[in-house]
């Protein structure tokens, strides 16, 4: 938060206030202790909460994560509530049906969890290592570059190009892993290179 | 989008026409609502289908699909003929006086210049008549016959109310109510909006139908101001983003081009990017292309990018053609492709022509796949009955799925459709050993890297002298990724004016590209991210609400491209004076010493008006384009061409089928079918309950809309014994579906020249995995054919045939 207390950040810490001290005043003393005895903790007061924006459409709601844990190393986190930011000026804290349900998108049962690999001919995936996945790509993108990579065109013109091998990339991921992705690529000559923004 | 989401509240006329943003983008539809409310703004809609915005519109029009144009040369026409554009805008500010060549013309659906058998036009004659200087010859009256204006007057012609109905089936009097509802924009101060999205980019014509509206707002004057502009509502959280850095066949960062190879070295691919100005004194601002193009090698390749390999330029590789998507597959399809990457993209769900898609991965040596989700893709080569109907033990491609984390387990910035780059944190770590794509993309670039290294072999500079200046090199931080992104001093950045003043120490931030030098002491990935992570710290995270003057625009929060510039060419809020054309929506004037206002102007801070520098300062002409010259491959104006699937022949062109610039490989022409076989018109769309094929893995999302159905009217419905919620089967020439039948009053039959013609609608969220019911997907019937500029898909009007049948085996 930057220069000033969010709209959120005051209504909570107003209606704590409220909820302590109404009952209180019009004398029900011991009514108030059996009454916070009675209930349950707000969930969300011992959550760490993350900004984020949605990322589905580019109407690019902004969306606060709550997630048990406090992020240190060593620690687990696990999301439990994800809900429209009411100080994002697009969307003011609403979201559409897709934004609502975030929660379970990150946790959907067809999340992938480890490197797969199926074989020619093969009718199913199989467990591998991730060194194992990246060293075998590595060595059939070489292969394959240096069997097909074109120095000069027919007029001798330099070319330096390579078009054995195509590559999309990925329309939700960040502007920083977008960069990363367009210099691994493109350094290495590859012109079959595409995202959804013309699809 | 020219303007901002929050900018849309300050309309007086939104006309959604080739989206729906209701359903599509509900939280940004908002802004409609508002206006609406606040503004007492009317919303237009014209669209095959009653969508949800129509149902909230105050006035509907339908269209068949694929007839845009028609639609938009019809307002065009209304809007000459009726003498309803802003004169002084259109006169300060465009092309229209400009004179254009005795040899251009126009006849029988075609320019001049056509090429039948390339399929391409010699786009010489497309262009201005020049002076002694070089600079474009103008008739300020508007009257001599090569103007634009009169060109234009004379090309817009046929669109009559009547050649309207007649091509689009829209009643001729629904279609004149929305002209006329439009034409009341052309004052100072009324103002209207255009929403747009994939409903106009896919089709083989769909870049012309952007600009018909383009052209309409130009006209009308709603173009850099309030409340108005040209927005197109894009479909994915950073598709801005990643085209803005140019993950494309042909494209660099910042909007620059790779260098084809034509351009045999870096002197003869400078040399057509001189930009020099069309009309005296203008901007013209690509004349810095070079400082922004040597930044970006410098970024790429450090200090091993000189002045004396010409800042590597041969480290480019240089395009023979472009590889898009359709390309690409049909390559694969020859065999010649045989690696393939699906970072985040699903192509066998996404892409035409299922069929093809299938046999391309087929022939591939392997795929790797990169997501979060299982997607099709990844498991094409497993048989799902007949939802994926293929022989396991025939498929001799070797895959990689490889598990990535999602945006709640990243950090970074994504950009919206206002250009904003909002960054975001991660809230937990990925599940079991998923990864983020950083990782995967430098452990991959490091292996291949060493590979190198050791054996040697093809052509490795480039990849060995990458510059990788990242504290833990298996995994960059998005910082350091932002911070390069933004670009930095290399050596002292100094005045140009007075050397003696350091503007930019070594090592330090860049704060604008305006810093940025040809000489090889700037460095940055991508000019126009240039003052997103400065000194000042990291300005994509800003979540200050501040808004003066109650815009919209929201100056604080996070960061806009570019130099967090909210309303694109915003000079043009004001007169030639610099006075503001409506007082009330005030933006950028000229407060006596320099440009004020709401916004960062889109000009020279202290240019003087009666300088007469035009508002449109990327074009050399300092003014917008009604006539774009040679600048798009089918035309200088848009016309109207038929899909390539068309239920007519085109009304205006017999003769011509398709868009005649479209690029359309043989097996695929062939493939096309035709009305006789295939009567019914097919489009295709996106429910609010549904993002691609996403959502299917959720389970709220399944739960709300779980099984695959197909909306029809209740008068096809009856032709064909089809009953509500009943099986139908749904076959185009290049395959077949089966889905259950919605049959509804939201599409009704159209009446094109004469003859009723059915709308077949087909969302496009199912496909075999995930939590959904198993369900079939438009792209087994859609054509493999795109756009003539950018071969974008003609996802949207194609033709299919319908009958009534039993329900999957598995179902």
């Amino acid at each position: 938060m930057i220069g000033q207390v969010s709209r959120r950040q005051f209504l909570r810490t107003a209606g704590a206030g409220v909820a302590g001290t109404t009952l209180g005043a019009m004398g029900f003393g011991g009514a108030e202790q059996a009454m916070a005895q009675a209930v349950r903790p707000y969930k969300l007061a011992r959550t760490t909460e993350t900004r984020n924006i949605c990322t589905y459409c580019s109407v690019a709601c902004g969306v606060i994560m709550y997630s048990l844990g406090d992020r240190s190393k060593n620690t687990h986190s696990a999301l439990i509530h994800v809900e429209g930011d009411p100080d994002h000026p697009t969307n003011r804290g609403t979201l559409c049906p897709k934004g609502a349900a975030l929660l379970d998108f990150v946790h959907s049962q067809t999340r992938l969890k480890h490197p797969m690999h199926r074989k020619p001919g093969s009718d199913k995936f199989e467990r591998v290592s991730w060194d194992f996945a990246l060293d075998r790509i590595a060595r059939l993108m070489k292969d394959e570059r240096d069997a097909n990579f074109q120095t000069t065109n027919k007029d001798g013109v330099t070319v330096n190009r390579w078009t054995s091998v195509g590559f999309l990339a990925a329309s939700a991921t960040t502007n920083e892993t977008g960069a990363m992705t367009y210099k691994v690529i493109r350094s290495m000559g590859l012109l079959p290179f595409d995202n959804q923004a013309r699809v | 989008m020219t303007n901002a989401w929050g900018d849309i509240k300050h309309t007086d006329l939104v006309v959604v026409m080739g989206g729906n943003a209701a359903e599509a983008h509900p939280c940004g539809f908002k802004w409609v609502t508002e206006a609406k409310a606040n503004r007492g703004a009317k919303l237009i809609v014209v669209d095959p289908r009653f969508t949800r915005t129509a149902s909230v519109a105050d006035f509907y029009c339908p269209i068949r699909p694929g007839t845009d144009i028609a639609f938009l040369g019809g307002v065009i026409n209304y809007l000459l003929s009726n003498d309803k554009i802003q004169h002084d805008y259109v006169k300060a500010f465009t092309n229209a006086s400009y004179l254009v060549k005795p040899e251009f013309g126009w006849s029988e659906g075609l320019f001049t210049g056509y090429n039948e058998e390339k399929r391409d036009y010699d786009k010489s004659s497309w262009d201005y008549q020049l002076d002694e200087q070089g600079y474009a010859k103008v008739d300020d009256t508007l009257q001599d016959p090569r103007c634009v204006f009169q060109l234009m007057k004379q090309h817009f012609a046929v669109y009559t109310p009547e050649m309207v109905e007649k091509i689009c089936g829209s009643p001729k009097d629904k279609f004149l109510k929305v002209a006329q509802m439009i034409s009341e924009c052309s004052t100072p101060t009324k103002t209207m909006t255009s929403m747009y999205a994939l409903g106009w980019t896919q089709h083989s014509k769909g870049a012309q139908n952007i600009r018909g509206m383009a052209m309409i707002q130009l006209l009308l004057g709603n173009i850099g101001v309030r409340g108005g502009g040209m927005n197109a509502l894009r479909g994915h959280s950073n598709i801005q983003g990643l085209t803005d850095l140019g993950l494309l066949s042909n494209m660099l960062p910042g909007y620059m081009n790779l260098p084809v190879e034509k351009e045999v070295d870096f002197n003869a691919y400078m040399s057509t990017r001189g930009f020099k100005p069309l009309r005296p004194g203008q901007t013209s601002f690509w004349q810095n292309y070079k400082k922004f193009f040597v930044s970006f090698q410098k970024s790429m390749w450090g200090d091993k990018a000189t002045a004396e390999n010409n800042w590597a330029f041969d480290w480019l590789p240089k395009l023979d053609v472009t590889y898009d998507i359709l390309r690409t597959f049909e390559l694969m399809n020859q065999g010649k492709i045989t690696g393939y990457f699906c970072q985040g993209f699903n192509p066998l769900m996404t892409f035409p022509n299922r069929g093809k898609i299938t046999s391309g991965l087929s022939k591939l040596k392997f795929l790797v796949t990169m997501d979060p989700l299982d997607t099709e893709t990844s498991r094409f080569w497993e048989n799902h009955g007949e939802f994926n109907d293929v022989n396991s033990a025939d498929i001799q491609t070797e895959v990689f799925q490889l598990p990535t984390s999602c945006f709640a387990e990243d950090e970074g910035s994504i950009v919206n459709s206002g250009r904003w780059l909002q960054w975001h944190n991660a809230a937990v770590s990925p599940p079991g050993e998923a990864k983020s794509d950083v990782w995967i993309m430098a452990g991959l670039h490091l292996r291949i890297k060493e590979l190198y290294l050791k054996e040697g072999g093809a052509f490795p500079d480039p990849i060995v002298n990458l510059r990788w200046p990242y504290a833990i090199p298996e995994e960059p931080a998005a910082e350091e990724l932002a911070r390069e992104n933004n670009g930095q001093a290399l050596a002292d950045v100094t005045d140009p004016t007075d050397p003696t003043k350091v503007l930019v120490q070594k090592g330090k931030l860049l704060d604008s590209f305006a810093q940025m030098k040809d000489d090889g002491s700037t460095a940055g990935f991508c000019w126009i991210y240039a003052g997103s992570y400065t000194e000042a710290g990291n300005q994509m995270a800003r979540r200050d609400t501040w808004d003066p003057g109650d815009t919209g625009l929201a100056p604080k929060w996070a960061w806009a491209w570019p130099a967090n510039r909210r309303i694109l060419y915003n000079r043009a809020s004001s007169d030639k004076n610099g006075k503001p054309w409506d007082p009330s929506r005030k933006l950028v004037y000229w407060t006596g010493e320099r440009w004020g206002g709401y916004d960062v102007p889109d000009y020279g801070p202290t240019v003087k008006p009666e300088q007469s520098v035009g508002p449109f300062i990327m074009n050399p002409e300092g003014v917008a384009r009604l006539f774009t010259r040679g600048m798009m491959r089918d035309g200088p104006f848009p016309s109207h061409y038929e899909p390539f699937e068309a239920p007519v022949a085109n009304a205006i062109a017999p003769k011509i089928k398709g868009n005649p610039a479209a690029r359309i490989f043989k097996a695929d022409l062939e493939a096309l079918g035709s009305a006789d076989k295939f009567p019914y018109v097919a489009t295709s769309y996106r429910l609010t309950e549904h993002f691609h094929q996403w959502t299917k893995h959720v389970w709220v999302n399944a739960a709300l809309q779980p099984e695959f159905f197909v909306e029809i009217s209740e008068e096809l419905a009856k032709e064909k014994g089809i009953v509500k919620g009943g099986w139908v089967r749904v076959w185009s020439n290049r395959g077949s579906i089966k889905a259950k039948a919605v049959v509804t009053k939201r599409i009704r039959p159209l009446m094109v020249d004469g003859k009723p013609t059915h709308v077949v609608g087909i969302p496009q969220h199912w496909g075999f995995m995930g939590r959904a019911k198993k369900g079939h997907n438009p792209n087994s019937l859609t054509p493999f054919v795109g756009d003539a500029n950018i071969e974008t898909p003609e996802y949207k009007a194609f033709l299919v045939n319908i009958e009534p049948t039993s329900g999957p085996a598995t179902s």
